[in-house]
């Protein structure tokens, strides 16, 4: 039983690291020394490395308030998870935990669809970073994990 | 004693005016419009002589990236002349009241091409030495969003939303237990030992007690 709930908590804690990276990381689109991501739009020219604010329009505000959003969540998360896990009765199932887990899921997903869709089509140079990666790999992480709140149960 | 005084007066009052005789010349910083909306520049200055018939305006314009500047609009002598031959041909109009120190122009039907800054020199004679003051034009397709604001208001309703529900499933909590508290309060009406009958218990929950005739027990019925 510990085992589990240090395993369950461990994936936790990794799908939180995700989410951050993938939030605050200059990468989620890249070409050739210049790596634009939900805030800044930086190039490494031969003067250095330049960061200009990227362009506000209302597509990538968007984006910036959901992954914000499951970021919060998957706190809140581990939050209720911890306090569940010493004050349910025995037997209960870890509700909140799974709710904001899946929101959290949920979140991340529509930020990532509308990242995708929407990012300006130059495919010939510009590929998805890593940032964009790590996002959407966090989303089934999260999914999983909170299908996994929902069906423990805490025992003695 | 008293000339002397007079003397230094008048001298005082002739030489610190002089040092402040400088015409002070306002505009705006900078102007947003929409194409193809109008924009009022306004100018106007402060003098410590009195408006003269003599006064002047003009206007010069420089684009944004060019560094020439071209006059657009002169007022002089009581007759505005306005832009026939430049970009604004047909689009100047004088709103100023220069009796009142206002030498605004409107622009009518902006374009993209109108950005750039906007320079008013005012004279009002002899006041003459100023630094005239400009005003900087930006033209948009659309109104542009300010960073961050609807990221701002996404975060803020569904962390509203989230409090709101908390807030109401503990008061529906809150509610259903009292609630069904005071209903099993109302279908008892039953038997209740005599001592705590008389010790008052009965009395806070709205109910007396009626004894019942040759019994030691009574019965709870509602007050």
């Amino acid at each position: 039983m510990l085992l589990i709930l240090l395993g369950v908590l461990i994936l936790h804690i990794i799908i939180l690291i995700l989410l951050i990276v993938s939030t605050a990381a200059s990468a989620w689109s890249v070409a050739d020394g210049k790596g634009t991501d939900l805030w800044y739009s930086c190039i490494t020219s031969n003067g250095g490395y330049h960061c200009k604010p990227s362009s506000n329009e209302d597509w990538i505000q968007a984006v910036q308030a959901l992954m914000i959003l499951s970021v919060l969540f998957c706190f809140f998360s581990l939050i209720a998870f911890l306090y569940q896990l010493f004050r349910l009765v025995k037997g209960g199932r870890f509700f909140f935990t799974a709710i904001f887990q899946i929101l959290a899921s949920v979140f991340v997903m529509c930020g990532a669809i509308i990242y995708t869709v929407m990012s300006p089509d130059d495919r010939a140079h510009t590929n998805f970073g890593y940032a964009y990666v790590l996002a959407w790999v966090a989303f089934p992480l999260c999914l999983i994990s909170g299908l996994i709140y929902i069906v423990l149960r805490k025992k003695e | 004693m008293l000339t002397f005084l007079a003397l230094t007066s008048v001298a005082l009052l002739g030489i610190v005016p002089e040092q402040s005789q400088a015409i002070v010349i306002y505009t705006g910083w900078e102007r947003h419009a929409l194409v193809g909306s109008d924009v009022r520049l306004s100018c106007s200055f402060f003098s410590w002589r009195w408006t003269s018939e003599d006064v002047s305006f003009s206007w010069t314009y420089r684009p944004d990236g060019s560094r020439d500047t071209i006059s657009i609009f002169h007022y002089t002598r009581g007759v505005p002349y306005l832009d026939n031959k430049g970009p604004f041909k047909d689009r100047l109009e004088f709103v100023g009241n220069p009796g009142r120190r206002d030498g605004s122009i409107l622009i009518k039907n902006l374009d993209l091409s109108d950005n750039g800054t906007f320079t008013c020199d005012a004279k009002n004679p002899p006041d003459i030495v100023g630094r005239p003051s400009s005003v900087r034009l930006l033209v948009f397709e659309n109104v542009p969003i300010q960073a961050g604001v609807i990221t701002g208001a996404i975060i803020g309703v569904v962390l509203g939303l989230l409090v709101l529900i908390v807030v109401i499933y503990y008061l529906m909590r809150f509610l259903v237990a009292r609630r069904v508290f005071s209903l099993s309060v109302r279908s008892v009406s039953g038997l209740w030992p005599a001592a705590l009958c008389q010790s008052g218990f009965c009395q806070g929950l709205e109910l007396k007690p009626e004894p019942i005739p040759g019994m030691d027990t009574c019965v709870a019925k509602l007050a």
